[in-house]
């Protein structure tokens, strides 16, 4: 059997353990409900697998053969090669937990860099060493909030995704908390400040606010917003595009408490929405509130500098219901793709990706608007997303650019009824003028122009 | 005998850096948002950051260091081919929104892994979509709590778990807002019927539990454990950490389990990462396979879908499908191994367990409580070295540093003293197998001084973790 060496001298351990079959072995199990064999295919060759998967992995449409350009979160980065070398470090990828620190200091080193990393471009104090993706940062935040200050009243942006929307529902369904939604303003696209001083009260734990939000936009009112949210003692939770804090304001410069983004988008596949990362940083008067993994600084018996896990009193392993969260296994790797990715760009590449970003997004939208079926529906500035209105039905635009393996944006009408014809559109570094000019043309073609 | 490498290494931001001049303003980003100053990130060449790493990952112990013998992390060798095939671009760049047509091949082999996993378990339907373990758990306590919502049950608050059961069990279940009700286990070091008798009540939601559980020991009664759930209306949540050791021997499903959540990344062998991520399926009996998170994956004739139409559903737990490429390599992994091959690793993880828990048994410094027939895994106590020489396990595991090897994961469960929980996993050579109980070995016959003071082969010798507790250092701006 493969990567089973004992099976060649199963009968000799035996043996030397006094017993005659392995059968013995499995006599705790009661005989009815023992089995002898599961209905699965018989095990294949390395190569024979490699062939099959070859077969089924054809019919998949990779980018830039398929070639989106939806909005609403995901979207292809380049990842620079070194960042997959060192992930392959084996010493790294089949590790784990580092519950021995003497045997991980590795791995601990790089966690307390990533957690630096992500406290200057958030301009936090502290953050952990992950989440599963930003959807359960913002479920582990509103916790975290209500943890804190006792109050069940959630604000939350209603232009956000309904996936998130869902997440958070979940996580607090044990924590009888209200979520309240307040309105975007229909001209600007930026959150409704009026009906943000409308819905805030006494009871209100936590305000989240995006930035840039679900349609692309930079909140600049964010002084404004973060008055409002403190002057009731509530917390300022920011979700971000971490992507967009090269050129942006870090949220704790203007009041942030908790911030929360998707890894993602530095280092790690799109992988059709597969593993990703949480973000999660806070000011540190919140730490014994956190959850998650810490790495602190300190040092061993002959006072040389070292790493460990730290404040563990707050982890489920030791305070079992007790603890701040149930996480365990958390998304460690990719954290670490996320800091090789930000050391090779250093704050020079950063700042150019964001740029390039911004500057892609503005050749889209140009293109895009000088065709007669699309007209701009927000007047604020955005960052590398962008909602247009058609004057087409923008379901049989998309089935149309399918035939040749196309997407244009991610239509909004189905969550945002007020949003007919809409769609959400993103591009990134990746793309190109000929891609454009490849989706501008197919448009074209679908309208017979 | 391993011996890890020992650097210096400065904290990124303390290497040579480049000059350069980085201006963070651009006119499309409103004034008012607009970034003065970079971000204080340094600025490297590749080699810098390559070499800062690979020097890091030296000063870290993987499995193809060496055995890893953590207790219910099933931590075994992790096929080459997995990792490769995961990282196909045809795998990696398609994005969640794109229409089901172009990403046919993901969705087969989901929907396909899907399959495979029911046979396994007994299960009857899957989701594929939580993160981790105790995602899973989240999830199947969600699940719990919609089940007895539909069927007017609100005042069933209560979930049990035994005293052996993995801290996220309790944390799982309080998060969804259950109180959580922790019984002893009876002298065999199992769930305690009288107990749980008294326990169960028409407030009870669900029992969490762990088969075999976290002693490595067989739950034989867990046929009467089901009836006695079920009788009090309340359903049997099964923590998949170790069915390592019953793969194709036995299956939840025929237990009467109602929900499961599998490990991945501990059964079927993908990376841990580190940490993650893993991946941890949930699956569930029919009846309550209307409450698993949508989409669901389905086949309309030769065709595979994403299909939301479960009005009943719970909804989401993370944005998208799943940790999709953990699943394409458990996926590989399952294909690689066939029916045989899963068997077979249940006999050998047990063996192997049984193997070593022999020979430490017979030792005298390691005591093995309650029953003895194990599993894939076994839990020693260290109480009479303790007692003898004052090691404890801590130490113990601190010296089996020196002597290049990962240790098992100790002082759990609770309930044993001075407890160490070992897992060889079927990956192990019998060679190596040997060497770690010599290794035990040698160390109980040792100097306890020198033991007490382990590791001194190590890049930092025995490290204060009371002082990081105390002092918090926790990013660069604060050194």
């Amino acid at each position: 059997m493969p990567f089973i060496p004992n099976s060649w001298i199963k009968d000799e351990m035996l043996k030397e353990m006094g017993l005659k079959s392995v059968d013995e072995l499995f006599s705790d199990i009661p005989e009815s409900i023992r089995i002898n064999d599961l209905n699965l295919p018989d095990g294949l060759s390395e190569d024979e697998v490699v062939k099959l998967i070859d077969g089924i992995s054809r019919k998949n449409k990779p980018f830039p053969e398929f070639l989106s350009f939806a909005g609403g979160g995901i979207k292809p980065h380049y990842i620079p090669s070194a960042v997959r070398h060192i992930l392959l470090r084996s010493e790294f990828y089949t590790s784990y937990t580092p519950y021995q620190p003497e045997a991980s200091q590795g791995f601990l080193q790089a966690m307390f860099e990533y957690q630096s990393v992500i406290a200057e471009l958030t301009g936090m104090d502290v953050a952990n060493c992950s989440l599963y993706d930003m959807s359960t940062s913002l479920g582990e935040a509103v916790r975290m909030s209500i943890r804190i200050n006792g109050r069940r009243r959630i604000l939350i942006p209603r232009n956000i995704s309904w996936e998130r929307k869902s997440v958070l529902k979940n996580y607090i369904a044990g924590l009888d908390a209200e979520i309240v939604e307040i309105e975007y303003d229909k001209k600007t696209g930026k959150m409704s400040l009026d009906d943000l001083a409308d819905k805030i009260d006494n009871e209100t734990s936590c305000v989240y606010i995006e930035n840039p939000n679900y349609f692309g936009i930079f909140e600049d009112d964010v002084d404004e917003i973060s008055e409002v949210v403190h002057k009731k003692d509530a917390l300022m939770i920011v979700g971000v595009d971490l992507l967009s804090l090269a050129i942006a304001k870090p949220p704790g410069e203007y009041g942030g408490d908790i911030v929360i983004s998707e890894g993602r988008t530095y280092g790690t596949p799109m992988n059709f929405g597969g593993s990703s990362l949480g973000i999660f940083a806070c000011k540190k008067r919140f730490i014994r509130n956190i959850p998650g993994r810490i790495i602190g600084m300190t040092h061993d018996i002959d006072g040389n500098r070292a790493f460990c896990m730290t404040l563990q009193t707050r982890e489920q392993h030791i305070r079992r219901q007790k603890a701040t969260s149930n996480i365990c296994t958390n998304e460690n790797l990719n954290a670490l793709a996320t800091l090789v990715y930000i050391s090779l760009l250093g704050s020079e590449g950063l700042v150019k990706l964001a740029k390039k970003n911004m500057e892609n997004a503005r050749k889209l939208y140009e293109s895009l608007i000088s065709l007669p079926w699309f007209k701009p529906v927000f007047s604020s500035s955005f960052f590398n997303e962008f909602v247009l209105m058609s004057t087409q039905d923008v379901f049989y635009m998309n089935r149309e650019l399918l035939k040749k393996d196309i997407m244009a944006g991610l239509p909004l009408e189905k969550e945002f009824p007020e949003l007919e014809k809409c769609m959400l559109f993103g591009i990134t570094e990746l793309y190109d003028e000929n891609d454009i000019a490849k989706l501008i043309s197919a448009i074209k073609e679908v309208y017979h122009v | 005998m391993y011996r890890f490498a020992s650097f210096d290494e400065p904290i990124l931001n303390r290497l040579p850096q480049k000059r350069v001049e980085v201006n963070p303003e651009i006119e499309w980003v409103p004034e008012k948002l607009r970034r003065k100053t970079p971000p204080n990130i340094p600025n490297l060449e590749e080699q810098q950051v390559v070499r800062h790493f690979f020097r890091l990952s030296q000063m870290n112990y993987g499995i193809e260091n060496g055995m890893y013998p953590l207790g219910s992390c099933t931590m075994k060798y992790n096929p080459k081919i997995c990792e490769d095939i995961a990282n196909w671009r045809a795998f990696t760049d398609i994005h969640p929104y794109q229409n089901e047509s172009t990403v046919q091949g993901t969705l087969q082999i989901l929907y396909e892994l899907e399959q495979m996993l029911k046979e396994i378990t007994g299960m009857h339907a899957f989701s594929l979509q939580p993160a981790a373990g105790a995602h899973g758990e989240f999830l199947g306590m969600l699940i719990v709590r919609a089940y007895h919502e539909s069927m007017g049950n609100e005042e069933r608050r209560e979930v049990i778990v035994p005293d052996t059961a993995h801290g996220t069990n309790p944390a799982s279940a309080r998060m969804v807002g259950f109180d959580v009700i922790e019984i002893p286990s009876n002298s065999e070091g199992t769930v305690d019927l009288k107990v749980l008798e008294k326990t169960l009540s028409d407030k009870t939601a669900a029992l969490m539990l762990t088969n075999p559980n976290t002693l490595g020991i067989f739950e034989s009664d867990i046929l009467e454990i089901a009836d006695m759930v079920h009788d009090a209306g309340a359903l049997l949540y099964y923590d998949g950490a170790n069915l390592n050791a019953i793969l194709g021997k036995a299956r939840p499903g025929d237990m009467g389990f109602d929900i499961v959540h599998l490990n991945l990344h501990k059964t079927f062998s993908t990376p841990h990462g580190g940490g993650g991520p893993g991946a941890g399926p949930v699956g569930v009996k029919e009846s309550l396979s209307k409450f698993l998170p949508v989409p669901r994956i389905k086949k309309e004739g030769n065709r595979y879908v994403l299909d939301y139409n479960y009005p009943h559903s719970v909804g989401k737990v993370r944005d998208f499908y799943g940790n999709i490429e953990v699943c394409i390599k458990a996926y590989v992994y399952l294909l690689l191994m066939g029916r045989n091959g899963l068997k077979e690793v249940a006999e050998i993880s047990v063996l192997n367990s049984n193997y070593m828990k022999e020979k430490l048994k017979k030792s005298g410094f390691y005591h093995l409580p309650y029953r003895d027939l194990r599993k894939h895994e076994f839990v020693v106590s260290c109480e009479p070295l303790r007692e003898k020489k004052g090691v404890r396990a801590i130490d113990v595991a601190k010296r089996l540093l020196d002597y290049g090897l990962h240790p098992p994961t100790i002082y759990f469960p609770l309930i044993v003293k001075e407890a160490l929980m070992i897992e060889p996993t079927e990956t192990e050579t019998k060679e190596d197998l040997d060497r770690y109980v010599e290794a035990l070995l040698s160390i109980a016959n040792e100097d306890p001084e020198i033991v007490k003071e382990a590791p001194s082969k190590t890049p930092n010798r025995r490290i204060d973790e009371a002082f990081a507790a105390k002092n918090l250092v926790l990013t660069w701006k604060d050194i």
